[in-house]
C-alpha cells in the first residue's frame, strides 16, 4: 500500500508572485467564514518533585483512559561511548530489558508483562538511556515492580548479549542496502567528521568488543537518582503516586553524576562527495553544513526561516522543486537545530538520475535566490500564521505537555519555554529571517553529497567541481565472528 | 512507508473482566457519537472528546487502486494528489481562463499520445511538434495557476493545520489532518469544496512528482522491488497483483482526463464517510458540516465488481538476485476481512508476531538465532477483498532464506498439530482489549477508525463489537484456520538473494547493474 502525498517534507512559495494575488478579487469565498477567537485554554501542568537524593520526578494525571505509563530518562548516551565500544548502548539497551533483572529472567519478565498486554522496555540513546512501562491501570502494582527491579538489579545475561550482537551485526551487513540510509548516515560523518561520537556507526569489530562487564560497567557508572528524571501520565491520584514513588526511591543513595564529553564537530572541507550504487534510478541529494542549537537567541528566526524556506507544503522549496520543477517527491531543508549540541544544516531531494546535476543546480538557485529575492513579507507571516496557529498542537494531550516539560528539564531550557518560544516566534522580523539566512547560510562552506547510479546522471558530478569518491564498504568482521559479506547466501 | 489498515483490523478484544471495561467504553461511545447520513448519500460521523480546542477529521473513499482502470495503474493515488491542488476558487487568478486553457492542455496531449502510440508509421518530426505543443500549453494554463501554487495547502497550514496528509491503498483513499477548534466552519467548506470543484491543474508536473515516488518507494528500494514482484506472483485475476503507485507506462500515459473520469465515477457522496473528533457538540457542529456537505450533488454509486481471484492450487514462487542482503516472505490466500474467521486470523498473527513472547520471535530469533526480525501477519497487500497471511523473516549474515523457510514452516506444523496453551489463548484476548482502550485517546486515530468502520460494517459500532468475536475465538479454531489456509499449494514465496555484484560506494562498479 502506498503512502500518500508527502513522505516527508519541508518547503516554499515564490515570493515575487504574491504581488499577483493583488489582482484576484480581495476577499476570497473562504475568507469570509468566520473565524471565532480560539476558546482560552490552559493546559494541565505536571506536578514536579526533587527527591533528596537528586531525582526529579514529574506527575501528570489524565483520567481518560485507565493507564498508566511512565518513562525514565538517564544522563549519558552512546556520544560518551569510547570509539572503539561504539554500539555499546545499543546493545545495553536491549539487553538491560532481554536480560532480565538478578531473580526473573528476560523470558520470564516477557511472559509475566504480556500476560498483563503491558510493556517494560529500555533503550540506548545519544545522550541518555531509557526504560519505560505501559499498563493498565489495575495492573500498576505488577508492572512498576519490575520497572524498579530493572533499573536497580539489571543481570545482563549472557545470551541475550550474543542475541543482540547478532542484530547489530545483521544492521552493519544491511546498513548499505538503501539509499536514503546511507545518504543520512554518510551526511552526518561530512558534518560532524567520520570518527565524530554525533556520526560515527557501529562495526563488526566494535560490537565484537562489548563484553558483560562493559554494560555492568556503564549501568554503575550512570544509573544513580540524581541521574535520573522520570515522568509518569495516566489514572492515578498524584498524592498517592508520590508517595509510592518516594517509598520506591527515596531510599537509593546519590552516585556520581553523568558528564558530558566536550566533543568538537570536525566537517568535512567544502566540495563534492560522491557515492556510487549502481542498482538504483534515482539520486539522494544533501547539501550540508554545520546548524546550531535551540539556546541560540537566533532560534526563533531560524524557526521561521525554516518553515518559510523548507518546512512543510507552503515553503519555497516544495513549491519550486516540486510543484513548479517537478523535479523530487521528497524534498526539503532548513538550519537543523540541536538541544545541547549544533544540529545539521541541510538541503535535501531525491530525483531521477538524469536530473541529478540539474537539481543540485536547482538547490544552488535556491540558496542564491535568498539573496536575490529575501524571504518576503507574505511568506513570513504565512509561516509565522502556519507555527502560532497550530501552536495549540504542542500541548493538546497531558501526555504531549509531559514531553514537552521533560526535554526542558533533561537539557537545562526554562520549564516555560514553550511561552517563550511563542513570544519569540511572535516578534520575529523580516530582518530577523534575512539576517539569519545570510548569517548561517553559506553555500561556499556546504558539503554535497550525492548516491546515486553514476553512470546515469545528466552529467558527470565532476562538472561541478572535484569529486570526492567515498568508499563506504563495510570493514570485515573479524575472523570467524560472521561470514564475509560476499558469502552472504 | 506502508500504511497499515492492519494495524485496525487487528483490533480484537477479550475476555469476561475486559468486556466490562469495553462495555463501559462502548456506551460512553454511543453518548458521544452521532452518525447522519445525508440526503446526497454521505455519512458524517461526529465523536465529541473535549480534551483540548482542536479536532482530526478522516475522510474516507471507497474506491482504491483496485479500481485503477486497465492501462491506467496509479490512477487513484494521481488523484489524490490532485485533491491538493485546489479548486475553481483556490489555486487560480481567473478560472474561466485557466479552464479554457486545460482543456487545450488535454487535446494537445490527447494528440501528442495517438501519435507516441502509433503502432507502425510513427512521425518523428510530427512526434516532436506536436509534445511541443502539449507543453506550450502546459505553460499557458500555468499563468493562470503558478501564482497560486498550492495554495490549498497553504491555507490549512496558515490556519494551523497540523498534519495533512493523504493516503491511497489498493483498497480505498484516505485524506486527513487536524485544525484548532474555531476553523471547523472553515474545515468544513474546504474539505467539501474539495470534492466539488476539483481542478485537475498542474497534473502532468505532479504526475512527474508521482514518478519520483515510484523510483523512490520501489524501483530504488529492495523491499519495494520484492513487495511488487510478489503481488503480481501471488495474484493472477484480482487487482491485488497491481501496484497501487502504478507501472511506469501507465503513470506516462495516462492524462488530466482520465483522472477527472475516476473522480467522477467514484467519488461520489454515498461512496464517502467523513469522520470528525475533538472538542464539538455534535449538535452546533452538525448542522454546519451538513451544509457545506450537503452540497455535493447525489451520483449513483458506482459498480465496484471485480474478479475474483480463484483458488492458488500450485506453489509459487520469484526469487530477486540482488546486491542487497537476503529477505525471506511467504504469504497464504486467505478470505477477505468480512470471513467470519477474521478474528481468528488476528489472533494467529498476534501469537506468531506480538513481541518476545510471539512463536516466531521465539523460534528464529532467540532460540535458532537465524534471523534479526520475523513475524506474521494479515491483509497483505489489502483486506477489502481476499488476500494473504504473510510471514517474514530477515535472516542475519551466514544464514540463507532456506533455512527462514523450514524454521516458518516448523512453526506452521506446531500450529496445524498441537493446540496453542491456555495462557497463550489469554494473553492474545488480553493484549487486544488493551490495544482497542489505547487506541482510544487520540483524535486522529479515533476518526479514521470511525471513519474506516463506518465504511466497511456501515457500522462505526463494530470496532467495539469485535469483543465478543474474539471471545468465540478457540484453540480449535486456530488449528482449523491454520490447516485450511497454510498448506503449500497455497502458498507464494518471495526471496531476496544477495547476488553478488559490486558493493556499493566502492568506486569499481561496472555500470548498469540494477534497475
Amino acid at each position: 500500500m502506498k503512502r500518500g502525498l508527502f513522505f516527508f517534507f519541508v518547503f516554499a512559495v515564490f515570493v515575487g508572485f504574491f504581488t499577483n494575488v493583488q489582482l484576484r478579487a480581495q476577499t476570497q469565498p473562504w475568507q469570509q467564514i468566520p473565524v471565532p477567537k480560539l476558546p482560552a485554554f490552559h493546559p494541565q501542568q505536571p506536578k514536579r518533585i526533587e527527591l533528596p537524593n537528586g531525582m526529579v520526578v514529574f506527575l501528570q494525571e489524565d483520567h481518560e483512559l485507565p493507564t498508566i505509563d511512565g518513562t525514565a530518562r538517564i544522563r549519558g548516551g552512546e556520544r560518551s561511548v569510547p570509539a572503539n565500544k561504539t554500539g555499546l548502548t545499543d546493545i545495553y539497551g536491549e539487553v538491560w530489558r532481554t536480560g532480565g533483572t538478578k531473580t526473573q529472567t528476560g523470558d520470564q519478565l516477557d511472559d509475566y508483562l504480556e500476560q498483563r498486554a503491558a510493556k517494560v522496555e529500555t533503550g540506548g540513546g545519544g545522550d541518555s538511556t531509557t526504560v519505560s512501562w505501559s499498563c493498565l491501570k489495575e495492573d500498576f502494582d505488577d508492572v512498576f515492580r519490575v520497572f524498579a527491579d530493572l533499573l536497580k538489579n539489571p543481570e545482563f545475561r549472557a545470551d541475550k548479549i550474543e542475541i543482540a550482537q547478532k542484530g547489530l551485526y545483521d544492521g552493519i551487513s544491511r546498513r548499505n542496502d538503501e539509499p536514503g540510509q546511507i545518504a543520512g548516515r554518510e551526511a552526518a560523518k561530512l558534518v560532524y567528521g567520520a570518527t565524530n561520537p554525533y556520526a560515527r556507526v557501529a562495526e563488526y569489530r566494535t560490537v565484537a568488543s562489548i563484553t558483560r562487564q562493559d554494560l555492568v560497567e556503564w549501568h554503575n557508572d550512570h544509573v544513580h537518582p540524581n541521574n535520573i528524571i522520570l515522568g509518569v501520565v495516566g489514572d492515578f491520584d498524584s498524592a498517592k503516586m508520590e508517595a509510592r514513588l518516594r517509598e520506591a526511591f527515596a531510599s537509593w543513595p546519590k552516585g556520581q553524576a553523568a558528564n558530558d564529553p566536550e566533543i568538537k564537530p570536525d566537517p568535512a572541507k567544502p566540495g563534492y562527495y560522491q557515492v556510487e550504487k549502481t542498482d538504483v534510478n534515482q539520486s539522494n541529494i544533501q547539501i550540508v553544513a554545520l546548524g546550531t542549537t535551540r539556546k541560540n537567541p537566533d532560534y526563533f528566526a531560524i524557526s521561521v526561516f525554516n518553515e518559510a524556506f523548507g518546512g512543510g507544503f507552503s515553503s519555497r522549496l516544495f513549491g519550486d522543486i516540486r510543484t513548479t520543477k517537478g523535479l523530487a517527491y521528497a524534498v526539503g531543508g532548513g538550519v537543523g537545530t540541536g538541544w545541547d549540541h549544533p544540529g545539521m544544516l541541510r538541503l535535501m531531494m531525491s530525483t531521477k538520475s538524469k536530473t541529478t546535476i540539474e537539481s543540485i543546480q536547482a538547490l544552488d538557485e535556491e540558496i542564491a535566490g535568498l539573496a536575490k529575492r529575501p524571504i518576503g513579507d507574505e511568506e513570513i507571516q504565512l509561516a509565522k500564521d502556519a507555527i502560532l496557529n497550530s501552536f495549540v498542537f504542542r500541548f493538546d494531550s497531558p501526555a504531549k505537555v509531559l514531553q514537552e516539560k521533560m526535554a526542558y528539564e533533561f537539557y537545562g531550557y526554562p520549564l516555560d519555554f514553550m511561552e517563550k518560544f511563542q513570544k519569540g516566534i511572535e516578534g520575529v522580523t523580516k530582518a530577523d529571517v534575512a539576517r539569519v539566512a545570510a548569517k548561517y547560510i553559506h553555500r561556499e562552506q556546504m558539503a554535497v553529497l550525492v548516491v546515486g547510479n553514476v553512470s546515469e546522471f545528466d552529467k558527470p558530478l565532476s562538472s561541478l567541481g572535484t569529486v570526492n569518491k567515498l568508499d563506504i564498504a563495510i570493514p570485515a568482521p573479524p575472523p570467524g565472528l560472521v561470514p564475509e559479506q560476499g558469502e552472504h547466501p | 512507508m506502508k500504511f497499515r489498515i492492519t494495524s485496525v483490523q487487528t483490533i480484537v478484544v477479550c475476555f469476561v473482566l475486559c468486556s466490562i471495561a469495553l462495555g463501559q467504553d462502548l456506551a460512553s461511545f454511543e453518548k458521544r457519537t452521532t452518525v447522519k447520513k445525508l440526503a446526497n448519500g454521505l455519512t458524517i460521523i461526529i465523536c465529541e472528546r473535549p480534551e483540548a480546542p482542536v479536532f482530526s477529521f478522516f475522510t474516507h473513499v471507497d474506491a482504491g487502486s483496485v479500481q485503477d482502470p486497465m492501462g491506467k495503474t496509479g490512477l487513484a493515488h494521481m488523484f489524490e494528489h490532485m485533491a491538493f491542488k485546489g479548486t475553481d476558487t483556490i489555486g487560480t487568478r481567473d478560472y474561466a481562463g485557466e479552464k479554457v486553457a486545460l482543456v487545450k492542455v488535454e487535446d494537445a496531449y490527447a494528440a501528442y499520445i495517438a501519435e507516441r502510440d502509433k503502432p507502425v508509421g510513427g512521425d518523428e518530426a510530427k512526434l516532436k511538434q506536436l509534445e511541443q505543443s502539449w507543453k506550450d500549453a502546459i505553460a499557458a494554463a500555468d499563468k493562470f495557476s503558478a501564482p497560486y501554487n498550492n495554495e490549498f495547502g497553504k491555507i490549512v497550514e496558515g490556519e494551523g493545520g497540523e498534519g495533512m496528509n493523504a493516503f491511497t491503498s489498493l483498497d480505498e483513499t484516505g485524506y486527513f489532518y487536524s485544525f484548532p477548534i474555531n476553523r471547523l466552519e472553515l474545515w468544513a467548506y474546504l474539505e467539501s469544496e474539495r470534492f466539488l470543484h476539483p481542478v485537475m491543474r498542474q497534473f502532468y508536473k505532479e504526475r512527474n512528482v508521482v514518478i519520483e515516488e515510484r523510483r523512490m518507494s520501489v524501483d530504488s528500494n529492495p523491499f519495494g522491488r520484492l513487495r511488487e514482484q510478489f503481488a503480481e506472483e501471488a495474484f493472477a485475476a484480482h487487482p491485488y497483483h497491481r501496484p497501487t503507485i502504478g507501472w511506469i507506462s501507465d503513470l506516462n500515459s495516462f492524462s488530466a482526463a482520465d483522472a477527472q473520469k475516476f473522480f467522477d465515477k467514484y467519488y461520489v457522496p454515498s461512496n464517502m464517510v467523513v469522520a470528525v473528533v475533538g472538542d464539538l457538540k455534535a449538535s452546533e457542529a452538525m448542522p454546519i458540516v451538513e451544509k457545506y456537505f450537503s452540497r455535493i450533488p447525489a451520483r449513483p454509486k458506482p459498480d465496484t465488481a471485480t474478479t475474483t481471484e480463484p483458488p492458488q492450487n500450485s506453489e509459487r514462487s520469484v526469487v530477486l538476485h540482488e546486491q542487497t542482503q537476503p529477505v525471506y516472505l511467504e504469504g497464504y490466500h486467505r478470505p477477505d476481512y468480512r470471513s467470519p474467521d477474521d478474528q481468528v486470523y488476528d489472533a494467529i498473527a498476534d501469537l506468531m508476531s506480538n513481541g518476545r513472547t510471539s512463536r516466531l520471535y521465539r523460534a528464529l530469533v532467540r532460540d535458532k538465532q537465524i534471523a534479526s526480525d520475523s513475524a506474521g501477519f494479515t491483509g497483505y497487500p489489502g483486506n477489502k477483498y481476499p488476500h494473504l497471511f504473510a510471514f517474514y523473516a530477515l535472516p542475519i549474515p551466514g544464514h540463507k532464506p532456506q533455512e527462514i523457510a523450514d524454521a516458518i514452516h516448523a512453526e506452521i506444523e506446531r500450529l496445524k498439530k498441537e493446540d496453542i496453551s491456555d495462557e497463550e489463548l489469554k494473553m492474545i484476548k488480553t493484549r487486544a482489549k488493551a490495544n482497542l482502550i489505547r487506541s482510544l485517546g487520540s483524535n486522529e486515530g479515533l476518526a479514521s477508525e470511525l471513519g474506516l468502520y463506518q465504511a466497511r460494517y456501515d457500522d462505526w459500532r463494530e470496532l467495539f463489537r469485535s469483543v465478543d468475536r474474539i471471545e468465540k475465538v478457540t484453540k480449535a479454531d486456530i488449528r482449523r484456520v491454520a490447516n485450511q489456509t497454510f498448506v503449500p499449494d497455497n502458498r507464494t514465496v518471495g526471496i531476496i538473494e544477495f547476488a553478488g555484484g559490486p558493493p556499493p560506494g566502492t568506486g569499481a562498479g561496472p555500470q548498469g547493474g540494477g534497475q
